[in-house]
């Protein structure tokens, strides 16, 4: 494939990732809202749209149409670098991340990942290490003292949490002796007695628990969004900010936390590869597309709201459409290829984020000196006793 | 574009000019702060060094001794830092022309 | 393209380090030192040191750059105050004469070295596994002094920042 191939098909690759993950992070905050709602008791966002599915729409034109009020006491270029600096760090992050084999559509012979560092993992740990300045200078900038404090304290928070994170992180690459995710997940295929996946979430539960914890701890995410939490510190660091610096800022976080969760499935969860052998597991999105258009439809008779007379029955044509087309697929090699991918490793983040999604509607947040008394004196000895017990038994291991 | 390869030498300039600005920020800025930022971007020209002698040998011992340098540059900033706020504890003042009263 | 990249990247590093030594604010100094040290990781990544720019990065300017940031927020550190003694011929003529010692440095330095290949990306990989290998074999005395090293600091940074009781 010689050079200009190359970039064509790079930039076809840029444009579907940047299209998908804009789309992802308007309707996360969708699923965030309703299932917090849910959560409650309560609806959430139903007016907007068929069961609110517009709100994010109506949210984004509002933060654009928004004043945007520069204070006059603030620091005028790092007030304005600070977001840019926050989201282009929080969007870069994904470039590494692979969903999916080897494909080929056509002349064109590539994986479905924008670039293969050999470096990958450090490669995002270094992005989440600059992201640090975005949170610092957005709080510094304001000229305000609850931002200057709750800046900090995020900053210090977000360091803090980087070592269990890093020390956890390193675990599995020692069982697979590779930076690479590609080789990570290649090294995360085939199956213990036939039927086990060969995942490293199972001698490495430890390391994972460690992980999606710090990932809460780096993403600022409750229990420990005690520096942006709106009736602590005026809403910290990002008080004085209106419009689309402060969509920046949320837009930011949510990349944030699809890229913690996607690490964590590449690294723990064996990527995109189903949790059970091929023949059996390419049926399970077919069934689980069925299965929902299927209870769609059975609610969808006799619906508890008017509108839902007609939400519900085009819901459930949507899921059957969509099993329809899995099974389609099966016939067509390099297309079962794909979506088969794109479906467990979606499926993968979607678990995980929902996690995320259910402690925020659950836990209560920590006090400052209780979350960096956790890290250290808790988190950091345990991933530290982790990757000794790792590194003991692959030392044995090993000829 | 051909892909010509860059003299070596380019490097070392470089790690040159960067440890000039360095010695220069050192000894004409008055801010403590500022007189340690001089000294880590001294640090930063040196691992240049390192890594490029590392490429003209075509071994990665290059790489390990800037790697040191690097820790040692951690281990001096939290110390020098600590002493820096110690110092602005007792004096309430981060310029060094003013910590003089051993002086006379 | 390796001389494209050399030459925008050694130019924000020079830009970056001449606005260290120029600014007021210390704030502006650690953000153009931070300019300073991605670019060099950049530098790093040409020579094939991949590892040592991941370490750049992750260590020099997300660790300890943050930590002067703190220090700096935490203390208020205001813009200094300059007062320029000479006139603006002199000023100048320093930056003039400045530039013309870099260049005398520069010739020196190119005319001292014997003549090699140079540098092309690729040719040379300093990847994790040679530098984890070399770390822990040949190295492993330094290694361990280091750990010493880091310890001691912790402890004088913790000593040194304590409340008196």
């Amino acid at each position: 494939m010689n050079l200009f191939n190359f970039y064509i098909v790079s930039l076809v690759k840029v444009a579907v990732v940047a299209f998908v993950l804009l789309t992802t992070l308007a309707y996360l905050q969708w699923i965030e809202r309703k299932v917090i709602a849910h959560v409650q008791l309560r609806v959430g966002p139903y007016r907007v749209g068929p069961h609110g599915l517009l709100q994010p729409l109506a949210d984004v034109v509002k933060l654009i149409t928004k004043e945007g009020l520069i204070p006059s006491h603030v620091n005028k270029l790092f007030y304005l670098m600070a977001p840019f600096v926050a989201v282009t760090l929080a969007l870069i992050s994904i470039s590494v991340i692979p969903f999916g084999p080897e494909i080929k559509i056509g002349p064109v012979d590539t994986w479905m990942q924008l670039t293969d560092l050999r470096i990958g993992i450090l490669f995002v740990i270094a992005v989440s290490s600059i992201g640090v300045y975005g949170v610092a200078l957005g709080g510094w900038a304001s000229n305000n003292k609850y931002s200057l404090l709750g800046g900090l304290r995020s900053s210090a928070q977000m360091i803090s949490y980087e070592l269990p994170l890093a020390l956890a992180v390193a675990a599995p690459l020692l069982l697979a002796n590779t930076l690479s995710f590609r080789e990570m997940v290649s090294y995360q295929s085939g199956y213990w007695l036939g039927f086990i996946p060969r995942w490293n979430l199972f001698p490495e539960i430890l390391g994972f628990i460690v992980f999606m914890i710090a990932g809460f701890a780096e993403t600022n995410r409750v229990p420990f969004d005690l520096p942006e939490a709106e009736n602590e510190l005026v809403a910290g660091f990002h008080t004085e900010y209106s419009s689309m610096n402060f969509a920046a800022f949320f837009m930011a976080e949510y990349a944030n936390m699809v890229t913690v969760t996607a690490v964590a499935t590449l690294l723990f969860l064996g990527g995109w590869q189903p949790p059970f052998p091929e023949p059996y597991s390419n049926f399970v999105p077919i069934l689980v597309f069925a299965i929902g258009g299927l209870i769609a439809l059975y609610h969808g008779l006799n619906p508890a709201r008017r509108m839902d007379k007609f939400t519900l029955p085009a819901t459930a044509l949507v899921f059957l459409g969509i099993a329809a087309i899995f099974g389609l697929s099966l016939f067509v090699p390099m297309a079962k290829t794909i979506l088969m991918a794109l479906f467990w490793f979606c499926g993968k983040i979607l678990i995980l984020l929902f996690v995320f999604i259910w402690v925020r509607a659950t836990l209560p947040r920590f006090r400052y000196d209780q979350l960096m008394r956790f890290a250290w004196i808790f988190l950091f000895p345990i991933s530290m006793l982790n990757l000794l017990a790792t590194s003991l038994i692959v030392a044995l291991t090993t000829k | 574009m051909p892909n010509a390869p860059v003299p070596l030498s380019w490097y070392l300039i470089l790690s040159a000019i960067l440890f000039a600005l360095g010695v220069a920020g050192f000894i004409f800025r008055r801010n403590i702060i500022t007189v340690f930022m001089s000294i880590e971007l001294m640090l930063n020209a040196v691992n240049l060094s390192f890594v490029t002698f590392s490429y003209e040998f075509k071994q990665v011992d290059g790489h390990i001794y800037s790697f040191f340098v690097m820790v040692v540059a951690a281990a001096e900033a939290a110390v020098g830092l600590a002493i820096i706020l110690t110092v602005f504890k007792n004096r309430a003042t981060l310029m060094i022309d003013e910590v003089n009263s051993m002086k006379y | 393209m390796t001389a494209l990249i050399f030459i925008v990247f050694a130019g924000i590093a020079v830009f970056c380090a001449i606005n260290l030594v120029v600014q007021t604010h210390p704030i502006a100094s650690a953000l153009s030192l931070i300019g300073v040290m991605g670019s060099l990781a950049i530098l790093y990544l040409q020579l094939g040191g991949e590892f040592i720019a991941a370490a750049q990065v992750i260590v020099y300017a997300g660790a300890i750059m943050v930590l002067f940031v703190f220090v700096i927020m935490l203390l208020n550190a205001g813009a200094e105050a300059v007062s320029f003694q000479a006139s603006r011929f002199v000023r100048y003529l320093g930056a003039l004469l400045l530039a013309a010692f870099l260049g005398l440095i520069s010739l020196i330095i190119q005319a001292a070295l014997p003549k090699t290949e140079g540098v092309l990306f690729g040719t040379f990989q300093g990847t994790a596994l040679d530098v984890g290998r070399k770390l822990f074999t040949t190295y492993l005395l330094p290694f361990e002094v280091t750990s010493v090293l880091i310890l001691i600091a912790i402890v004088g940074a913790i000593v040194l920042a304590r409340k008196e009781v």
